[in-house]
């Protein structure tokens, strides 16, 4: 009797073992694939983002919309005689499995650029491995200006890090300092309630709010600090709720930050929590329900149902048929897969039709790089001197019955200094 | 200090999760000196079950007629996963070393949180859980939320009634004989393979309503919150007294209360700013569970137990 209880566990577990391997091994298979096919070279593009756990609806539309960027270069033939191909990698949101995600990419020889990731201390893991291999990586969702700028970008002794690292979305020191100007200038918010989680994001984007906001004028009644693991915010939400507050700022992410939104409203305050584009996501709706209503979220660039470039990419995202939508960042995966794509591109013709091999090639799609200029998605997409998006437009979403909805669109200009 | 009633609201809710977690820990460790890691995914699998029972209902239902349903699909997920672990996982090792059921445990841990990430629909993030409509009940000096409510109200009726079956009926007292002597008891004709299944199965149903409880606190259930909700959980039992099932829900009081304090009032010590807020909140529950276990190394209300230790 006892074998047999035995002999049916290990049989389940050998089962599950077997399917766990099998769903590992079809990546590994495409590694193998070689690097031409058909008369014509392949291309392929490494995308590295949250695909599960809590951040994953907004990895799945990052991994769709730069799907979406490879299968439009392959139907237009964007680059004669390459064909691109997309390989996946899963980060699980954790800067230990970026980095492993990124040897694997390097390892890849037919792997000229990587888009990815989301988070922005999954970027700082992964940027060493992808910069020593000369493999060019352009993020569609990192905003840590750090990634960029070097590690003292505060005090003005701004430097760059990797030649490799690329971003299309803004970063935190654009972003909270233009959502301190808009609530303290257009809402007239005076008292704000600071909350970070303290990863690399939220802290960065909380510090340059408050530096912003006390600037302005307006002070900050309270501070606190929260596990991003944590779902039980029944304490924070009563100091919030007896501090008076007018609002709440948020450096963190959705999955945390909408069940803190929820039980701030509970606790019966009527502040408003304001965050960046990491609260900009439908799951932080779908979560929080009523209780996250008239919260705010500033995201990267104009909505995109306002651009004429983003018209397009909407219609054949939805054609391709994805059973998930783009979410914050669909439209900034579209336009990192596509600068590779162009990048590519311009090697391929300055080089008679041929892409170099190895790191020669990998090096070159760099330099193409931060040549890379088009109008993409979201406006035009080209790279300053650090890597960094040219295009400094943010946006504020307030969530209005159950939806995002856009009240603002601008530039962001430094006030004062 | 003017807040000091809601903040004691707040960690007397959460301490009364913590506690009803804390007893199916204790009950198991008390019966079978096993510390059942897994216990933590039990609870994720009961707030799993009332998700489904909650959706399998038609739209627009209400809570209050879906909630018994939601307890009872909750309650029935996680005995049957309890009592399964005991039956396939724990059972064939017992009598073996020691530390073999406790890395048993671990790998069940994870093999449950895999399982329910791999195969429950949409559950690879955090699946909404219905909320209670309607605002909270104001006493004047402290306002109740309707959330803190249903815990305030099941903690109570669940300690009562395992109160009452342990101390009143045959099936009780013969568990307290297996806790004390488990060779004696059998011995005496009683069945420890049946009571040890019976801990099992009655340390699930709690978390089952524990799960339920934070599915209703936090709006969402997803396939890792049975890990902090197990280590504070384990952490409850201990600080109360492994074994001792009055201890393990006043453990989970203590604790609770004491990271609701933390968050509200350290910060606001002249020179502690930094060491104040939800961040710190686990840093001082896990001091004081050292200071308790320096003075009272059995836990608040342990025993010591001269045969094992």
């Amino acid at each position: 009797m006892r074998h047999r209880s035995l002999l049916i566990l290990t049989t389940a577990v050998a089962a599950a073992s077997l399917a766990l391997s099998a769903c590992g091994s079809r990546d590994d298979d495409d590694d193998g694939d070689s690097g031409t096919s058909g008369g014509g070279t392949t291309v392929t593009i490494g995308l590295d983002a949250p695909l599960t756990g809590d951040l994953s609806a907004l990895g799945q539309g990052i991994k769709n919309s730069a799907d979406l960027a490879v299968k439009t270069a392959n139907k237009n033939k964007e680059v004669e005689g390459v064909t691109f191909k997309l390989e996946s990698l899963d980060d699980q949101a954790q800067a230990g499995v970026g980095q492993q995600n990124a040897t694997r990419f390097v390892g890849n020889k037919n792997i000229y650029g990587v888009v990815g990731p989301l988070n922005s201390h999954v970027g700082q893991s992964m940027q060493k491995g992808l910069g020593n291999a000369g493999l060019v990586q352009v993020s569609p969702a990192n905003t840590a200006p750090e990634l960029s700028q070097g590690p003292d970008w505060q005090s003005g002794k701004k430097k760059r890090l990797y030649d490799t690292y690329f971003r299309t979305s803004t970063t935190d020191a654009v972003q909270g300092p233009y959502a301190a100007q808009y609530l303290y200038n257009e809402r007239k918010l005076r008292r704000a309630y600071v909350i970070d989680d303290k990863k690399t994001y939220g802290a960065g984007l909380a510090g340059t709010f408050s530096d912003e906001f006390k600037r302005l004028g307006g002070t900050v009644v309270g501070t606190d600090h929260i596990n991003p693991d944590d779902r039980d915010f029944s304490a924070v939400g009563t100091k919030v709720a007896k501090s008076k507050a007018d609002f709440v700022y948020y450096g963190g992410e959705y999955p945390a930050g909408s069940p803190l939104s929820a039980q701030i409203t509970k606790a019966g305050s009527k502040a408003p929590v304001v965050g960046g584009d990491a609260l900009y996501s439908a799951e932080y709706i779908k979560l929080g329900k009523k209780n996250v209503e008239g919260d705010l979220a500033t995201s990267v660039g104009a909505p995109l149902e306002t651009l004429d470039t983003a018209k397009t990419f909407m219609k054949d995202y939805k054609a391709a048929g994805y059973d998930l939508p783009y979410e914050a960042y669909g439209g900034y995966s579209y336009d990192s897969a596509w600068a590779i794509v162009q990048a590519v591109k311009a090697v391929v013709e300055d080089n008679d039709g041929k892409l170099p091999k190895g790191k020669e090639g990998r090096e070159k799609v760099t330099e193409a790089m931060q040549k890379v200029s088009f109008s993409g998605v979201t406006g035009q997409v080209s790279f300053d001197k650090y890597g960094d998006t040219t295009n400094k437009q943010l946006s504020v979403y307030e969530v209005k019955s159950g939806e995002h909805k856009p009240v603002k669109t601008g530039t962001f200009q430094e006030s004062g200094s | 200090m003017h807040d000091l009633p809601d903040q004691l609201t707040n960690g007397l809710a959460l301490g009364a999760l913590y506690g009803l977690i804390a007893i199916g820990y204790t009950m198991v460790y008390g019966i079978v000196q096993l510390i059942n890691f897994a216990h933590g995914e039990i609870f994720m699998i009961g707030g799993f079950g009332a998700l489904t029972a909650y959706l399998w209902l038609p739209d627009g239902t209400g809570l209050t007629l879906a909630l018994p349903l939601m307890l009872l699909l909750g309650v029935v997920c996680a005995t049957l996963v309890a009592v399964g672990a005991e039956r396939f996982a724990y059972r064939p090792l017992r009598g073996g070393p020691r530390l073999s059921p406790l890395i048993t445990a671990i790998g069940l841990s994870l093999a449950l949180q895999q399982a329910v990430w791999a195969f429950y629909p949409d559950a690879k993030k955090a699946r909404p859980f219905p909320q209670f409509q309607g605002g909270d009940f104001d006493l004047g000096f402290v306002t109740l939320s309707r959330e803190d409510l249903f815990i305030f109200i099941a903690a109570p009726v669940c300690m009562i009634a395992l109160a009452l079956f342990v101390a009143k009926t045959r099936t009780g007292r013969a568990m307290q004989a297996t806790s004390q002597d488990p060779d004696t008891a059998k011995l005496m004709g009683i069945n420890t393979d049946r009571i040890i299944v019976l801990a099992f199965a009655i340390g699930g149903a709690f978390a089952a309503i524990a799960a339920v409880a934070q599915g209703f606190k936090t709006g969402e259930v997803q396939f890792r919150m049975g890990f902090i909700a197990g280590l504070k959980a384990f952490t409850a039992a201990v600080l109360g007294g492994i074994g001792n099932i009055y201890g393990a829900m006043i453990g989970g009081l203590v604790l609770g209360v004491a990271e609701a304090m933390a968050i509200a009032y350290v910060g606001d010590i002249p020179g502690m700013e930094q060491f104040g807020g939800g961040s710190w909140k686990d840093v001082w529950a896990f001091i004081l569970l050292i200071l308790v276990l320096l003075l009272r190394p059995q836990g608040l209300l342990g025993e010591r137990l001269a045969d094992r230790a």
